[in-house]
């Protein structure tokens, strides 16, 4: 095991746990509006396509990233407005919105197929040390020395965890979802703030989903996702919606996906496709594990799938 | 366009649901430093109105004007931005948020929380209006109490100088309804107008200055209090002369059915939630529970039917002891109970199921083969129908969309239909107006005649001291005395809901 | 122009097979739409997609044959869903009922036909029911949400078989491609009028399920406990064993439909035994509304979409991935439109005319 336990090995699993980041936050934003949304999948891998297929034409970082992102947003969009407008059945719309996605992407990733994204374009998330934090020891190469996205992910972290915990507006949105009645007689704009963060935490998904396809792996892959967006959606449970215990979720994640490929040299016996399994199968036992004790403070938005109309009676 | 000098005035306001007429060219006028009572049964339109002076409606046709100028909301933030707040009979709390943050939400001032400035304010308004509120404490720690004061405060700070008070005292025990008047009291002398809605006939002369009836969408008069009386109130709201009184039966036989002693249940938490309940029933008894919300009524309902787990404790139906068996099990032992739950649609029936198959619900257990038989239970629906007069458009109906008097009528026309020996019966006249209440009531009676054993859960003191044979008090998960109902006084209830142990009644 | 939603009052069947057919039509327009912007003319596509799925006998019996696994697997799928179970887990069932079946098939490759083929099916519905009552356990015991524990299984799955496929069970004799030996011709469902013995099984399964589901006891503590959890334990439904019960038939309907994938499509196992089928079964069993008669009808049309597709793929260029694309679109009209069914805009001037139709 020691030489799968190294710096380097925990430095990959931080970008391996990125796309998970972006992708779980997304979806807490969402699910504190009181809104399930199962789409993680589709979203993410829109945002792929779509930010590989621009990077790959224009070769303008930014613009795919802003793109992608968007493409998450438009996924999102459709599932509010069938969710909230029109209060579908939340499951089965994310559901569907995982379906249009995947062929979303099949569609328009289907002549891109082993493309690779130039050299030009992939040295835009060069490594960057920080400087000061970076020469830790140990920590600082794990922590500190990654392409700007991984700040990135840090940042939206923090500062999704100060937007919910410490603003007025985050106030609001927890009550929309724990009580929309509630955040409407208080006057809370409830439809507004769904969509606003409905569409937002998409636009995460697409972000993280772009962060699969144009930095860690450049390459175009079908089903470049394979199931993260749903893991994900665990790991929101998992870290009980609370941003700061999402970075944690994430990178440990990050790890479990990354273990089967890093053992594979070291000498073990055991397949690696059985090793492939291990972040599924530690999801589930987590899963398991949180549904053991249930208390209020960690418990899941009280409105969480249920669709708000005022005049209901 | 007529318009009076009053504040608040509502003219002609149509408000129609699916097919049903809610509110039928309502009118209604309050002044400022008045306190008005909105009176009508269930269904007549007292909340649809007052939830389109509040915003959370949207009128179909008609006009409101405050203050002489003409407003049209389409959010409760409309209303409060013209000065008009209202506290529902389900309050609008978030659970897990202090009473601090409730106060705070949704107002827009600044980008960050600012709890301490704010808390300042709100402590100005406590002052002004005699409130107490903890600002700290979370909301689900809170008692009925606690969260309407709360609420009170919440509109006061919003700047609200109409009130509407979508009947408070429901929930209340008579020693918290003493102090909610005396701030209803001090709110209007602070000039405010309060709108106080109640079908509790004693209330409303305590309390109010003007009242106006309401019957079946529409206003039927406005009255000073000096200048009606309880029977004129009553007979406008009902509309016609009406004898509320309910009768009393004498009981039978000394027999007894159910003696439990000991019962002892734990909630999720772990925490107690029944603590030691101990008593008997006779048959042909109703024994009424008396209680402030939450004190245990649904647990110990719920752990005599068999669906709520008991720590310990005996629950002996004619010598069988039942603790520890679930429903399944009863009917395999032929225990003769039946459970109208307080939730109707949520426990008792299924909702978008027609009558046949919330029949079929009571009977399939008992016939053989591994398919259902639907004739049977078709034929049962149709003897239901006609023996309780039920208003449907078929016995294939979904039965959510059914009054919930007709509901009611459905699930005690089944249970009954069992020929139960023990009766259990929780809240069977919430929501329900007054006509159909005294249906249960005969109903009940009849049972009683029977010699049928009845457990009888209300929040309603007057058909408690009514109808029954004795009262059982529960206060947080305890007896505190068991009395008499020919003898016991409201405010002696009231003192034994709160807590206050009878004297000779040691556990 | 003021305007607002009002609930409508119960609609008839024709109102609603109406809303229904307008959302479909309005999801293949906005689909056209879509085909009209890669310069293509949708009427055109739309009339090759049919003449590819129902052109000829042989495009006929292709479609059929796509249809076969949608059904049966919608059936199990509607099992849970009544119960609201969200058994998202159809792929995996699907897969570990395959596997089963091939353990059989590749050990027992001397059994008699019958008796081989028999053992099959068994043993693939004890794979898929077993993969489902592993979340069934976990759902009744604590409460753990199904949704995702049934999606991670499927993954589980399929690194399963890739593991089968890639190592022990890989074929001696394909000169290091990795694969799973053929099936012996014991093992594989003999043809019945055109298409493999898969209908005749589906078809009996459409009517075991339309029985099972209205008419059984079981049945009706499915649909019970689907409406509400309280209800049901008031009227004494066992809630465990009734998850339990419920699930091992849904994911055990899925195991079958493995069985005859891996047996009379691919004639072994691998790794694309279910190929996604699993998921495309939530739309079909949704859209069927969970009732067996309409999931064959919309088992059959999608059958047909996938069908189209890889005709239009070879005829226009379009990609096979376009079927998921409209099938996701139809899926998003129909969600969409279940609110017109509940729902109605009405506008300023209705108010009064709505006014006095009520006082009558």
């Amino acid at each position: 095991m020691n030489t799968v336990l190294t710096v380097s090995f925990f430095k990959a699993a931080i970008i391996a746990g990125t796309p998970l980041l972006f992708a779980t936050l997304g979806e807490i934003m969402t699910e504190k509006s009181g809104n399930l949304n199962l789409g993680v999948e589709g979203m993410m891998l829109m945002g792929a396509v779509v930010g590989f297929e621009v990077g790959y034409v224009t070769n303008n970082p930014l613009l795919a990233l802003v793109t992608a992102a968007l493409a998450g947003a438009i996924g999102a969009l459709i599932y509010a407005f069938l969710t909230v407008s029109l209060r579908a059945n939340q499951v089965v719309s994310g559901l569907a919105l995982t379906i249009f996605g995947t062929g979303f992407s099949g569609f328009l990733g289907q002549g891109l197929i082993g493309l690779k994204m130039s050299e030009g374009f992939i040295s835009n998330f060069q490594k960057i040390k920080i400087p000061g934090l970076g020469d830790i020891p140990w920590l600082g190469e794990i922590f500190f020395n990654h392409d700007i996205l991984v700040y990135f992910g840090y940042l939206t972290a923090v500062i999704l965890g100060l937007y919910l915990y410490n603003t007025r507006k985050g106030l609001n949105l927890r009550a929309v979802g724990e009580n929309p009645a509630a955040a409407d007689a208080a006057s809370v704009r409830v439809t507004r703030y769904k969509y606003t963060h409905i569409l937002l935490g998409g636009a995460l998904c697409g972000l993280g989903g772009a962060y699969l396809s144009l930095v860690q792996v450049p390459v175009w892959q079908e089903n470049i996702t394979a199931g993260r967006g749903w893991i994900a959606v665990a790991l929101v449970i998992f870290s009980a919606w609370n941003p700061y215990r999402a970075i944690l979720g994430a990178y440990l994640f990050g790890g479990l996906d990354i273990i089967g490929f890093r053992l594979q040299g070291s000498g073990i016996v055991i397949s690696q496709y059985i090793f492939d399994m291990a972040p599924y199968l530690m999801t589930i036992i987590i899963l398991v594990i949180v549904s053991f004790k249930k208390d209020i403070k960690n418990a899941p938005p009280k409105a969480l799938g249920e669709p708000y109309f005022r005049e209901e009676r | 366009m007529k318009n009076g000098s009053a504040y608040v005035s509502m003219r002609d306001i149509t408000k129609i649901f699916g097919t049903v007429l809610a509110t039928d060219g309502m009118n209604l006028d309050v002044e400022k430093g008045e306190i008005h009572a909105l009176l009508g049964e269930n269904g007549a339109g007292k909340s649809t109105l007052m939830n389109m002076l509040s915003g959370i409606y949207i009128p179909d046709s008609g006009h409101i004007f405050i203050d002489n100028q003409e407003r049209k909301f389409s959010s409760p933030r409309d209303a409060i931005n013209a000065g008009v707040g209202m506290i529902h009979q389900h309050f609008k709390l978030v659970d897990i948020l202090t009473a601090l943050e409730n106060i705070l939400l949704g107002q827009r001032k600044g980008f960050l929380l600012q709890k301490k400035e704010q808390e300042i304010e709100i402590r100005k308004i406590m002052e002004k209006f005699h409130l107490e509120v903890d600002l700290k404490k979370y909301v689900y720690e809170m008692s009925v109490g606690e969260k309407q004061n709360l609420e009170i405060l919440k509109t006061l700070y919003r700047g609200a100088r109409v009130l509407i008070l979508d009947e408070p005292t429901a929930v209340l025990t008579p020693q918290e309804t003493v102090v909610l008047f005396r701030i209803m009291r001090r709110m209007k002398e602070q000039g405010c107008a309060v709108i106080f809605i109640s079908h509790k006939m004693n209330e409303v002369m305590e309390i109010a200055d003007r009242v106006t009836v309401l019957r079946k969408g529409q206003t039927i008069d406005t009255l000073k209090k000096e200048e009606t009386n309880p029977q004129e109130l009553t007979e406008l709201m009902v509309g016609r002369p009406i004898d509320l009184s309910i009768k009393r039966l004498a009981r039978v036989t000394d027999e007894r059915v159910l003696k439990v002693s000991n019962l002892r249940a734990l909630n999720e938490e772990g925490i107690e939630v029944l603590k030691g309940i101990k008593f008997d029933l006779c048959a042909g008894e109703i024994l009424g529970v008396a209680g402030i919300a939450g004190s245990g009524q649904k647990e110990l309902c719920e752990a005599l039917a068999g669906l709520y787990p008991i720590k310990e404790g005996e629950i002996l139906f004619k010598g069988e002891d039942l603790a520890g068996k679930n429903p399944k099990e009863f009917i395999s032992r032929g225990i003769s109970m039946s459970f109208i739950p307080e939730d109707r649609l949520g426990m008792g029936l299924v909702a978008s199921m027609d009558m046949v198959d919330n029949i079929l619900l009571k009977q399939y257990h008992h016939t053989k083969g591994i398919f259902v038989q639907r004739k049977p239970a078709a034929t049962k629906a149709k003897e239901i129908i006609k023996k309780l007069d039920v208003q449907t458009p078929g016995i294939d109906h979904p039965i959510k969309n059914l009054s919930g008097g007709n509901i009611q009528k459905v699930l005690l026309g089944r249970e009954l239909d069992s020929q139960p020996e023990l009766l259990i019966t929780a809240y069977p006249v919430r929501g329900l107006d007054i006509n159909t209440c005294l249906k249960i009531y005969d109903i009940l009676n009849e049972e009683k005649k029977k010699g049928v054993a009845i457990l009888y859960i209300a929040e309603d003191l007057d058909s408690l001291l009514g109808l029954c044979d004795r009262i059982m008090v529960i206060s947080n998960g305890e007896i505190t005395g068991i009395v008499d109902a020919r003898k016991a006084t409201k405010e002696q209830l009231g003192a034994m809901m709160l807590g206050k142990k009878e004297d000779d009644y040691a556990v | 122009m003021q305007f607002r939603l009002v609930k409508k009052p119960e609609i008839t069947q024709r109102q609603y097979t109406v809303i229904i057919l307008t959302a479909i039509a309005l999801a293949l327009l906005t689909s056209g739409l879509f085909i009209l912007l890669l310069g293509l003319n949708p009427i055109q596509v739309y009339l090759a997609m049919l003449n590819g799925a129902f052109g000829s006998t042989y495009r006929l019996e292709q479609t059929i044959i796509v249809a076969i696994p949608l059904v049966i697997i919608s059936l199990g799928i509607a099992v849970a869903f009544k119960m609201k179970f969200w058994n998202i887990g159809a792929e995996g069932q699907v897969i570990m009922g395959a596997f089963f079946a091939s353990y059989l098939a590749l050990n027992y490759q001397d059994a008699p036909k019958p008796l081989l083929l028999l053992g099959m099916l068994a043993a693939g519905f004890l794979g898929g029911g077993l993969w489902g009552l592993i979340p069934a356990f976990f759902k009744a015991r604590w409460g753990t949400n199904e949704t995702i524990v049934t999606l991670m299984m499927n993954y589980i799955a399929l690194k399963w078989i890739t593991y089968l496929q890639y190592g022990p069970w890989k074929d001696p004799n394909s000169m290091g491609f990795p694969k799973i030996p053929n099936f012996t011709a014991n093992a594989i469902l003999p043809n019945f009028l055109g298409v493999h013995l898969g209908w005749v099984i589906a078809l009996i399964l459409v009517v075991i399920m339309y029985f099972f589901m209205n008419h059984s006891k079981k049945g009706f503590e499915i649909a019970v406990l689907g409406e509400s959890l309280n209800t049901a334990r008031y009227a004494g439904v066992n809630i465990f064993r009734t998850i339990l019960f419920s699930m091992f038939i849904s994911g055990g309907i899925c195991g079958l439909a493995g069985m005859i994938q891996a047996s009379a499509v691919g004639n072994t196992l691998s790794v694309e035994v279910a190929g996604g089928v699993g998921y495309t079964a939530i739309i079909t069993a949704w859209l069927g509304a969970l009732k067996a008669p309409w999931i064959v009808l919309v088992s059959v049309l999608f059958a047909a979409l996938v069908q189209g597709s890889s005709y239009i793929q070879s005829a226009f260029g379009i990609s096979a991935a376009s079927a998921s694309l409209i099938q996701a679109m139809i899926l998003f009209f129909v969600l969409g439109s279940d609110f017109f069914t509940k729902y109605k805009v009405v506008f300023g001037s209705e108010f009064l005319t709505r006014g006095k139709e009520a006082r009558e």
